[in-house]
Formats: C-alpha cells, sequence, structure tokens
C-alpha cells in the first residue's frame, strides 16, 4: 500500500504544459521591456491557493530549466509553512534541485522578503504579490487605475501620504511602499518591509514580479531607478529596531522579527532572514 | 412529469417527488448511510450548522442526505425543523480561552505563548487529483488509520491556550477588553426583528449565522479595494467549548449544569490602527468572527465584516443594512427561488402596460417623424 502522494509521471515538467509556459514568458519579457508596467497575463489554476503564491509560481514554473536551483523563501525563511508546501510543488513537479542558501540559488522565490545577502546578475528574484495595483487605495475599479497610468496622474496617491501626514504627523504605509519606476510608472513592490525597498534600486538582479489573482506581471529590470515616493521635508525611512540585535546570531544591521517564547512568553528578536543567520551564528545549532 | 402549467397540480407535484427519489437512487448500490456523511463530509456538516445557526450536527447530517448535498437546501429543512422546536434557556457566557484546542495559528507572531498548533488543515496540501481515492476499500482505511495514529502522539487532554491578542492588549497597542455586560437575556435575532441600526449582539449573530459564500464575497471585496478592512489574523483558532445553562432550581446563582460541547472557529484580526474612543490613545482595531464548525473563511470574512461595519466608508460592507439582510442563505434563497413560481398575473400586468406605451410611442415617433429624442432610456422594473 503506497502513502497517497503526488505522482509526478502524470505531469508535464514544472507542471504547466509548454503552451501555457510561453504565454507567460512572452508576458515576462514585455514587463522587462516596460519597467513597472503591469502586463495582463491569462493566469492559470494552480494547485496552491489563489493569493499562496500562484504569480509568482507560474513565473518560476516557466522559468526553470533542469539546470536551475531554486530557493523559496517566506517572510525570508525557507523552512515555513508556504515555503516548505512551494518548495515541495516545484520539487516533485520538476526534479530539479533546491537549496536554502541565497547564493546558491539561479532563482529565488520569495514572499515578503528580499534575501540579506547581496544578490548576483545571473540571479532572478521572484516576488510573489498580493495587490499589484499601487492606485487600488485611491481607485476600486481597474479602468480608472489604468487611466491614471497612461496619464501618470498619481495625484491620489501623493494626496494620501499628505492625509498620512496631516492625520498622524508620519506616513503610515508600513509594508509594500508605492516607488516609481525609473521615472515613469508607480509600482507596488509587494508586501516587503520598507527596509528592503531601497535594495530594488539599482541593482544587478532582475526582478520580477507575479500576481497570480489579479493575472499581472511586472518586472523591475537590472540597473533600474526605483525611488519610493516621499515629500522633501517628510523622507521615506526604512525600520528600525532601536537597542535590538538578534537573539542567534548578534547582528542588528538586518531585518528583525519580534519574538514572543512560546515557552516562557518573553519578548526577544530574531533575525527575519534564517538561512543568513545561520550563516553567522557562532555555533551551527539549528534554532529554526 | 413535467411542469404543468394549467391544471392537474396535485398529480405533478406527487410525480416530481417521486422522481426526486429515482433520481437519487437510480444510479446508487446502497444507500449512503448517515452515519458516513457525518464522518467523512464533515466540511459540509460543518457549514450546514453554521449557516444555520443550529448546533444539531445529526440532523444536518441527515438534512444534507435528505437535500442531496446542496447546503442550502440542508440549511432550509434544519431551519424549518429549528421553528418546532421550544427555546428553554439560554446558556451561560462561555470563554473562548477555555477551549480545547485543536488548531491555533497566528499570522501576525511567527511564535506565540503555546505555539502555532497546525491541526488538521487543507492548507499546505497541493489540490492534485488524488485518483487513489477513486476505489477507496476497507484494507487503505485500515491502513491509513494504522498509520496515522501510530505517528499521533497521544497526551490525553487537547490543550488550552491564552489569547494572542492579550500580548498586544499587555503593551496598550489594543483596547483593554470592556467589562462584561450585566448578565441579561440576549437579543435574539431568530425570535425578534432586527431593526436598523442595530446592536453589535444582533450584528455577531447575523454573521454568525451568514452564507459562507456571501460573506466570503464580501470580505474579498473590501480587500481588494472596495472598502478598507485588510487585516492580518492575530489567532484563528478551532477547538470545542464547554456549553452548561443555569441550574433551573438554583438555590446559588452559580449553579449550572453541563449540557455538552460545541465544535467552532474563531477568529481575531488586527486591522489598521486608529484613534481609540475612550483614551483618546492610538490603537490597532480588532475584528471578531465565531461560528459553529471548523469554517475558517467564513470566519475570517466575519472578522472582516464586523470590523467593517464598525468602521465608516463608502464601500458595501460598510453599510450594515446591505450586509446584515444579504448574507442569510435561507432568505436569499428562498427570494431567488421564488422567480420559478407563477406570475402569470402580475406578468400579465405587465404586458398591458408594455403593449400601451408600445402603441404610445409609435404614434407620437409617426407624429414627429422619427425623433426619439426625449424618450426615456430608463428601465422599468417589472414585478
Amino acid at each position: 500500500m503506497n502513502k497517497p502522494r503526488f505522482q509526478s509521471d502524470k505531469y508535464h515538467f514544472a507542471f504547466l504544459d509548454e503552451a501555457s509556459k510561453r504565454e507567460i514568458r512572452r508576458a515576462t519579457l514585455k514587463a522587462i521591456s516596460i519597467p513597472g508596467h503591469q502586463v495582463p497575463f491569462a493566469s492559470r489554476e494552480m494547485p496552491i491557493g489563489r493569493g499562496w503564491g500562484t504569480g509568482g509560481l507560474q513565473l518560476t514554473l516557466s522559468l526553470i530549466g533542469r539546470e536551475d536551483t531554486v530557493k523559496v523563501i517566506d517572510q525570508g525563511n525557507d523552512d515555513s509553512v508556504n515555503a516548505v508546501s512551494i518548495r515541495k510543488l516545484i520539487e516533485e513537479t520538476s526534479g530539479i534541485a533546491t537549496t536554502t542558501d541565497t547564493t546558491k540559488a539561479t532563482l529565488i522565490q520569495t514572499r515578503h522578503r528580499i534575501p540579506e545577502e547581496e544578490l548576483r546578475e545571473d540571479q532572478i528574484l521572484v516576488f510573489q504579490v498580493p495587490q499589484p495595483e499601487p492606485l487600488r487605495r485611491v481607485d476600486a475599479k481597474e479602468l480608472g487605475t489604468k487611466r491614471k497610468h497612461s496619464e501618470m496622474d498619481y495625484s491620489g496617491i501623493w494626496l494620501t501620504l499628505y492625509e498620512d501626514i496631516v492625520r498622524w504627523g508620519e506616513v503610515t504605509i508600513g509594508a509594500d511602499y508605492p516607488c516609481l519606476v525609473h521615472h515613469r510608472y508607480l509600482f507596488n513592490p509587494s508586501p516587503i518591509p520598507r527596509w528592503d525597498t531601497p535594495r530594488l534600486h539599482q541593482s544587478g538582479t532582475l526582478y520580477l514580479f507575479g500576481a497570480g489573482r489579479e493575472k499581472k506581471i511586472y518586472a523591475i529590470p537590472p540597473f533600474t531607478d526605483v525611488t519610493p515616493i516621499q515629500f522633501e521635508d517628510y523622507p521615506f525611512r526604512v525600520e528600525s529596531f532601536p537597542g535590538a540585535s538578534c537573539k542567534f546570531c548578534g547582528r542588528n544591521d538586518v531585518f528583525l522579527n519580534e519574538i514572543y517564547d512560546s515557552v516562557t512568553g518573553e519578548l526577544h528578536f530574531q533575525c527575519s532572514d534564517i538561512s543568513f543567520c545561520l550563516k553567522n551564528r557562532p555555533t551551527k545549532e539549528d534554532v529554526l | 412529469m413535467g411542469y404543468t402549467t394549467v391544471t392537474g397540480g396535485q398529480e405533478a407535484i406527487e410525480q416530481s417527488h417521486q422522481l426526486v427519489d429515482l433520481y437519487r437512487l437510480s444510479n446508487a448500490k446502497s444507500p449512503l448511510q448517515v452515519a458516513e456523511i457525518q464522518s467523512q463530509l464533515q466540511g459540509l456538516v460543518d457549514k450546514v450548522i453554521s449557516e444555520s445557526g443550529f448546533y444539531a450536527p445529526s440532523y444536518a447530517t441527515l438534512a444534507i442526505k435528505q437535500g442531496q448535498g446542496d447546503p442550502a437546501e440542508a440549511v432550509f429543512l434544519l431551519c424549518a425543523y429549528r421553528s418546532t422546536l421550544p427555546r428553554n434557556y439560554y446558556s451561560n457566557t462561555v470563554y473562548t480561552s477555555d477551549m480545547r484546542v485543536i488548531r491555533r495559528i497566528s499570522s501576525s507572531f511567527k511564535d506565540i505563548p503555546g505555539g502555532q498548533m497546525l491541526g488538521p488543515t487543507y492548507d499546505y496540501t497541493h489540490r492534485l487529483l488524488r485518483f487513489d481515492l477513486m476505489n477507496e476499500d476497507d484494507n487503505q482505511l485500515k491502513w491509513i488509520l494504522d498509520q496515522v495514529r501510530s505517528e499521533v502522539t497521544d497526551n490525553g487532554e487537547t490543550p488550552t491556550f491564552r489569547k494572542v491578542s492579550d500580548l498586544l492588549r499587555e503593551q496598550g497597542l489594543i483596547a483593554p477588553v470592556q467589562s462584561p455586560e450585566v448578565e441579561r437575556e440576549p437579543f435574539d435575532v431568530t425570535r425578534q426583528k432586527v431593526q436598523f441600526p442595530t446592536t453589535r449582539q444582533a450584528r455577531l449573530q447575523l454573521l454568525a449565522r451568514g452564507e459562507t459564500g456571501a460573506m466570503t464575497a464580501f470580505a474579498y471585496s473590501s480587500m481588494r479595494g472596495f472598502g478598507t478592512v485588510h487585516p492580518t489574523i492575530a489567532e484563528l483558532r478551532v477547538g470545542y467549548l464547554a456549553v452548561s445553562i443555569p441550574y433551573p432550581y438554583a438555590v446559588d446563582d452559580e449553579d449550572s449544569i453541563y449540557i455538552g460541547e460545541v465544535l467552532v472557529t474563531e477568529v481575531e484580526s488586527i486591522n489598521s490602527f486608529k484613534m481609540s474612543d475612550q483614551q483618546g490613545e492610538v490603537q490597532f482595531s480588532l475584528g471578531y468572527g465565531l461560528c459553529f464548525g471548523q469554517n475558517e473563511v467564513k470566519a475570517i470574512s466575519m472578522s472582516i465584516l464586523e470590523r467593517s461595519l464598525e468602521t465608516p466608508g463608502t464601500g458595501p460592507t460598510h453599510d450594515e443594512e446591505f450586509i446584515l439582510l444579504h448574507i442569510n442563505s435561507l432568505e436569499s434563497n428562498g427570494f431567488v427561488s421564488h422567480l420559478k413560481l407563477p406570475h402569470y398575473t402580475t406578468f400579465q400586468a405587465s404586458l398591458d402596460r408594455i403593449r400601451s406605451v408600445k402603441d404610445r410611442f409609435e404614434k407620437t415617433l409617426e407624429d414627429e417623424k422619427g425623433d426619439v429624442d426625449g424618450i426615456e432610456q430608463t428601465e422599468v422594473p417589472i414585478r
């Protein structure tokens, strides 16, 4: 009696059929050609939930070949349940190698983080995107936001920043901070913390963004200007962790998570990028 | 026998009923056993007890069998049955911190006191058809049970946990729990007509009984852009709650009788921060969801809608009357399906009107040589 599991021989290499992959790659090429512009594509139904990373997964599956090595992270963590699930799906449908080491991956699929280590020109970072439309905050309808993008009418979003400042004395956007791509299109960088946003600017790496539920693909090609929108007197600021450092590796120059100890309930901090943290620890004690 | 429009209603109805049973059983090897439905179609049973607001899993199962798996039909049967039952007691207040938890997760904090507990969930299964289930047999059933039982360590008691929201409450990031209202008979939406604007009590009751699909659609609209509520889940927990009623012949007010336990799903979600009404402090606002059975998307949707209804805005999910009156399975299904009833007389009245208006317009067009300017373009409803 076999334990019920995925039968890879019944499915095509990397799940999708070649025609679907080609269509997705074509949309991807268009996205790279028009930095920050949201390219619609016929998003397929995937074996994970819509909104759980199907856009990223379709990009990943359409791009990988047998020589690739894939890393999947969720909130910076390779071992998070959703990362485990997606990595397993990629392994089982393609048979290609996966890794947790950022430096060894050719393609990294991510939810909500950019790895702490510097990415290279031969790597691709694929973002899972829940809400691709930065103007959705000010216009609920697609026809309206499309028109505003074409006219480069971003006054509504500037106004929300201004209102925030009037009401709270600060811009209150936490993650997914809207940025201008190469002085033309406003875009959502997917819900990465503001900490990661500066790393989109003039990076050597190709950044691809896939929104499966909203059926959009967009890209930041290498060496592109990415500017968070900000006022001169209220500049964009990244998160800070005053006085805090990682409980395990001691670093304080990385993005940290607040952790409540599951036994004592005590609060401490820990690197969000776990594989990077493991490399920095004095002992290789496994404390995922 | 067809839908006879003129006469013979009685005979047509009888034959139709027979056909229902014929269609239900004609391809059956053996009749579906109620016990099997209850144990193996738990998702459906949970949906039905939740949407009917009637915690009666075995009756719900019967209703599912009778309604051939249509949840709306099962909810209908169950609610109609409830009308035959007297209401004897209101239970004592139940505290969800006492829940016997089988599943508990937080998406706000990576680790939480007591730890995350995945429990039974489809969340991380790949949605690939398991063709081996096509012909599942007794051997397979036994093998799976033996395999899983040997892997699951049975440590007797199902644990209880404190609430995740208390962590934020201790730091002043969520408003303190208001002292419980003086125990009094609750407003009961099954016994009293809801008036608008309504109370939070009535609102939570209506949401707890809402139809999963309708609530999911409305909650989704709020998150996608037609509303302002897009929360993070502080805690989702599924488990059993002990229910007791006041002892009828009590000398002491504290005396109570344990009457059993109910499986519920509870969600506390954290929304954007605002200035609190009471102390003028800046605090996160919470959304609350609780329903019978394991219905996670429904409980999350409930927490979004509950928060939405407490928040001003222009989207549909901010409108109490719009949401609360349209999420009821029994009412929406009943009214939409009433269109199948004969409407001969009212339609005859509409025919009379359209012919009359048509004649008048044609006459006007002749008189004014085809000039259609000013002719009313809006649609005239027929009822």
